[in-house]
């Protein structure tokens, strides 16, 4: 047990530093558009129920109403085709220790910088193994873009034809899945995948390819550019939703500053 | 001719905004129907079936023949003046704060005689047209305007008072990304409109309307999203004397074609919901307004779907919202109503848009709706039908409601 | 059409006028009581006495005649509601005459009142009639300022009238109201304040119109045998009629329903309009009255402002007219306003008008109009009274 209380006190001293790495939900903030004669998700919205008024006189409280897809959010492999017969594929049904576990950070946000649909590549991934060593199994790897310091239209960065936004090629998504065999994978963006990522075969494939493995995601990540490249702990538990495909959440790092 | 309207100085922050207040509202049954004509701008008055006496003041019974079948039937809208009085003080705040107030008797072509509202560039015993308009009251009355057009007839006192004109006015569109949104800014900003906001949701997607609409302001605004209209009425609501909520959203199918109630939510959202939210944040401060002079707080607008009257199953679901809307609209009426504020419904067949793409025209172009949004406020109407489908759909939905329910639901007949 | 009976028989007593005010708190019930109970103190009579009972009254309500005889307990075998405004003293002096020739009733108390508060006078005009609330008071709200406005705009249009000669109507009645002790106006008037006066509805000023007060008016009807029993003064009728919503066809109102019946009127009553000692026109606005002096016979339609520069109205002129100020300067009290001509002219007949006496005064004649229901009047009446020599 004196692992835990180090922690605890680790925490209290300073020694240990938490990020969060969450979006405030907000009803501005912008979620996943696809062409309107599909579904769509749901924008985070906020309802009073009372104010400490005639409605209810001594507090306050709201309904929300948002997609699992919302915000900051979890992907679950049950959220693609591929990974609809995934065992624990929904949020309620993943072991909670997936929720807790080490991660690693490429910086991509010099290339994102100048190019929006910059890409993230096995030779991406391999110069940055060169600098600080093979990714180890079962730990989520998180694309640093700077995407999140983006603000309204240059979020989503759409076009006629599309949004823009950087993301995995194929093959690093099966580089990292097939190879390395982490545990997840998380973005700034809104999504997973790049904004142009239907144009890849697979289509969409970090989802493809992560979810077909049973692999989780998290995207619209905050402040990845407060993280190490390694030695982190990321804190990621959805809610549990029966069935559900996905979680909004919130999402924490636990950075050790190296004295 | 009329002395033309200048634009108001700004608001003196120490003077009390005039409450308001209003001309009589009680009526006979028979003559609501006056105010029914009055909401489609019909000038017609009762006639007697049996021996074809044009009936006013309006009757239960015929002062012909007794006869008893006097439906309302457009009739010719020309008189004589007999003569006129100028009301330069009354018991009734409403007339007592506008005096003075000209009304006159006409002698009409039909027949009775009318006492009537009269514009100030009608001569002593001239030859006048009427028309029949609603008043604060919401309730129809007659005015006797000059047969040829006087230079800035509209800016007469009388007539500005039962009528919605844009003019020198500050108008809010709910939604920049509706197609028609361009159309209306500029029909606004001919009609003189002084200020036009332009609501717009979602900021953080491209909206390709923004660059046709160099005459607006473009604001926040996302009618699904009740901490956005509440501030936006925040901001702007003491300012508003035109809202056009045009805000909507529509997919195709009714009930089985979609197999799940997303879209239905959204439908409800914005075409309901939406329409509450904004009657919720800005209403009270327009019916706050709507005696503050020349930019006085004067009309709500919704753009609704004709088959808000009767459902058309291809759009089932929208149709539905919109029906909860129209239904909404009337009971908004009812919540205006001490106040004056006119609640304009202007109803529309398929629109020249995304959606209603594969259907075969005639379609109402968004220019055409916006002329119509101006045509009625200019009129003071309260029901618009804007193009030949609506307008088509209407009359068949006021012969025999049961039979267009028919028509529209047995496919491809109707 | 057959000829109808004479009024024969019937005398006409103990008018009583319960002194107007401008604002009262009393109630209509209790402007009636007084009213009632003057009339009969002046004949020297008990409530028990009456057997027959007429009111008008706009502002009774919830109550009309039927709660009056149990609040005033009266017990009567006639009774009779005459809702007709201006016309309605008239209309309810012939019906009470008919029900005493006819044995109906032996002793009619006809009485008149309203009660004026505050606001009594903007309630009243938001519930008048169907046709104003319909197509009248949406029109500016200008209540009958407006309809006689109208009327008196076309007036002067066709028949050449001026200001000026509405203000002689005005002025005269006003020196005659200054010999009635109750009445309301108590200044002089000259023609220049009232052309002066400030506009209330163009071509109507000031002193066009009437000032509404509180008010009742009583007399009663019985046999010439019961008042020579009881030794009172009384007028007999020689001539009444009313007529109600004449001449609908005409676009705007320049004649009333008195038109249609004058010659009746003077028929029976066997003489001519130049056989009058005095006239009691209904004058709630000049204009009004001008109109009755030609639809009762005094001159030709049109001729009326002619009529008046050529006439003196007062009391000691060659054509005395509403010697006790008529509702213009004594006050209009209501449905009063229709009986205020009706009992001044009994006084004058039964020679008991004390100042405002018309000396010698055997016949005159009274006539009442009524209820601008939308664009005009809709009742006339007149009666020719006349007293013993």
């Amino acid at each position: 047990m004196s692992t835990l209380t180090d922690f605890a006190a680790g925490i209290a001293a300073g020694a240990i530093r938490v990020v969060d790495l969450t979006h405030t939900l907000d009803p501005d903030f912008p979620v996943i558009i696809l062409p309107p004669e599909f579904g769509q998700c749901a924008r985070f919205r906020m309802e009073e129920i009372s104010a400490y008024d005639h409605r209810g006189p001594a507090w306050k409280w709201h309904n929300l109403t948002l997609s699992e897809h919302t915000g900051t959010h979890f992907d679950a492999p049950s959220h693609w085709i591929s990974g609809r017969d995934v065992p624990n594929g929904s949020v309620d049904e993943i072991p909670v220790d997936m929720f807790v576990g080490p991660v690693v950070v490429i910086d991509c946000s010099e290339g994102a910088a100048k190019d929006d649909d910059y890409e993230l590549t096995p030779e991406v991934i391999t110069a940055w193994e060169a600098e600080h060593g093979q990714i180890p199994a079962d730990a989520w790897v998180l694309m640093r873009t700077d995407w999140s310091k983006r603000r309204g239209e240059a979020y989503l960065n759409m076009t006629d034809d599309g949004p823009h936004s950087p993301g995995p090629t194929p093959a690093a998504m099966r580089l990292l899945v097939e190879e390395r065999n982490i545990r997840g994978f998380g973005t700034e963006t809104v999504g997973t995948d790049a904004g142009q990522g239907m144009h890849y075969t697979p289509p969409y494939p970090a989802h493809f390819i992560l979810h077909g493995a049973g692999k989780y995601g998290l995207q619209c990540l905050a402040n990845l550019d407060q993280l190490p490249a390694t030695g982190a702990v990321l804190m990621a538990p959805p809610l549990k939703i029966k069935n559900g495909t996905g979680s909004p959440l919130r999402v924490m790092a636990m950075v050790e500053d190296k004295s | 001719m009329t002395n033309p309207l200048s634009p108001p100085p700004r608001k003196n922050p120490q003077i009390r905004s005039v409450v308001p207040t209003q001309p009589l509202e009680i009526r006979s049954r028979a003559a609501v129907g006056l105010t029914a004509c009055a909401a489609e701008g019909r000038f017609a008055l009762q006639t007697c079936v049996e021996c074809g006496t044009v009936q006013y003041p309006p009757r239960d019974a015929c002062c012909n023949c007794l006869g008893v079948e006097l439906p309302w039937r457009d009739i010719t809208p020309f008189g004589e003046l007999l003569a006129e009085t100028t009301v330069q003080t009354s018991v009734n705040s409403y007339f007592r704060e506008r005096a003075p107030w000209r009304m006159g008797s006409v002698k009409l072509d039909a027949g009775p005689t009318v006492l009537c509202h009269l514009h100030g560039d009608i001569e002593p015993r001239a030859r006048v047209k009427m028309i029949n308009r609603l008043d604060k009251a919401g309730q129809g009355v007659i005015m006797a305007l000059p047969m040829e057009r006087t230079p800035n007839m509209e800016d007469d006192p009388i007539l500005r008072a039962i009528s919605c004109d844009p003019k020198l006015r500050r108008v809010l569109i709910a939604d920049g990304r509706n197609p028609n949104a361009p159309a209306l800014v500029k029909v606004l900003k001919d009609a003189g409109a002084t200020m036009i906001f332009v609501g717009e949701a979602e900021s953080w997607r491209p909206n390709p309307n923004r660059a046709l609409m160099p005459d607006a302001e473009i604001l926040p605004l996302d009618v699904t999203d009740t901490a956005s209209v509440k501030e936006l009425a925040g901001e702007i609501g003491g300012k508003v004397d035109i809202l056009i909520n045009n805000a909507r959203f529509l997919r195709p199918g009714g009930a089985l074609a979609r197999g799940d109630t997303g879209w239905a939510r959204d439908e409800m959202e914005v075409n309901y919901l939406g329409l509450m939210r904004l009657a919720q944040a800005f209403g009270p401060g327009m019916c706050a307004r709507t005696a503050d002079g020349v930019n006085s707080a004067v009309a709500w607008v919704n753009i609704l779907s004709v088959n808000a009257l009767a459902n058309d199953p291809s759009f089932g679901s929208f149709c539905a919202s919109q029906a909860a809307a129209l239904s909404l609209s009337q009971s908004l009426r009812g919540e205006f109503r001490s106040s004056g504020l006119r609640v304009m419904n202007v109803f529309v067949g398929p629109t020249d848009d995304e959606w209603h793409q594969p259907l075969p025209p005639p379609k109402v172009p968004p220019a055409g709706l916006a002329r119509s949004v101006v045509q009625g406020l200019r009129d003071g109407l309260e029901d618009v039908y804007c193009g030949d489908i609506a307008k088509e759909t209407a009359a068949r939905h006021a012969e025999n409601p049961k039979v267009l329910e028919r028509e529209l639901t047995m496919g491809g007949a109707g | 059409m057959s000829k109808r009976a004479s009024y024969d028989g019937v005398a006409i007593v103990a008018p009583f006028t319960q002194p107007y005010e401008r604002y009262s708190t009393q109630t209509a019930h209790w402007w009636i009581a007084r009213a009632l109970r003057g009339s009969l103190d002046a004949a020297g009579l008990k409530p028990q006495d009456v057997d027959g009972f007429t009111v008008s009254s706009f502002t009774l309500f919830p109550d009309t005649a039927v709660g009056l005889t149990q609040h005033l307990g009266l017990c009567v075998r006639w009774l009779d509601n005459v809702p007709m405004g201006g016309a309605s003293g008239v209309i309810a002096l012939r019906r009470a005459a008919r029900a005493v020739q006819a044995g109906d009733a032996s002793i009619v108390a006809c009485c008149a009142g309203d009660a004026n508060h505050v606001e009594t006078f903007r309630l009243l005009l938001g519930g008048f009639s169907r046709f104003a609330l319909d197509a009248s008071y949406a029109y500016g709200f200008g209540g009958p300022n407006a309809n006689f406005a109208l009327l008196m705009d076309r007036y002067m249009q066709d028949y050449g009238a001026t200001r000026e000669d509405f203000g002689r109507i005005a002025v005269s009645q006003r020196e005659n109201a200054l010999k009635n002790p109750h009445a309301v106006m108590k200044k002089p008037l000259t023609l220049e304040q009232y052309m002066s006066a400030r506009p209330i509805a163009d071509p109507v000023c000031l002193f066009d119109c009437v000032m509404p007060v509180a008010g009742s008016e009583a007399f009663l009807v019985m046999s010439v045998e019961e008042a020579e029993k009881r030794g009172l003064p009384y007028a007999t009728l020689s001539g009444a009629i009313e007529r109600h919503n004449a001449h609908s066809e005409d676009p705007i109102q320049m004649r009333g329903g008195w038109t249609v019946d004058i010659g009746e009127l003077y028929g029976m009553a066997d003489c001519t309009p130049q056989d009058m000692d005095l006239v009691q026109t209904y004058d709630d606005y000049p204009v009004i009255s001008m109109m009755q002096m030609e639809d009762l016979g005094f001159c030709a339609k049109g001729e009326g402002p002619q009529f008046v520069r050529d006439h003196d109205l007062t009391i000691s002129g060659d054509f005395p007219h509403n010697t006790s100020g008529g509702q213009l300067s004594a006050g209009q009290a209501g449905a009063a306003g229709g009986f205020i001509g009706l009992v001044e002219a009994i006084r004058q007949v039964t020679q008991t008008a004390g100042p405002t006496q018309v000396k010698d005064a055997r016949r005159a004649l009274v006539s009442g109009f009524g209820m601008i229901n939308y664009d005009r009047g809709v009742c006339s009446s007149a009666a020719i009274l006349e007293g013993k020599a």
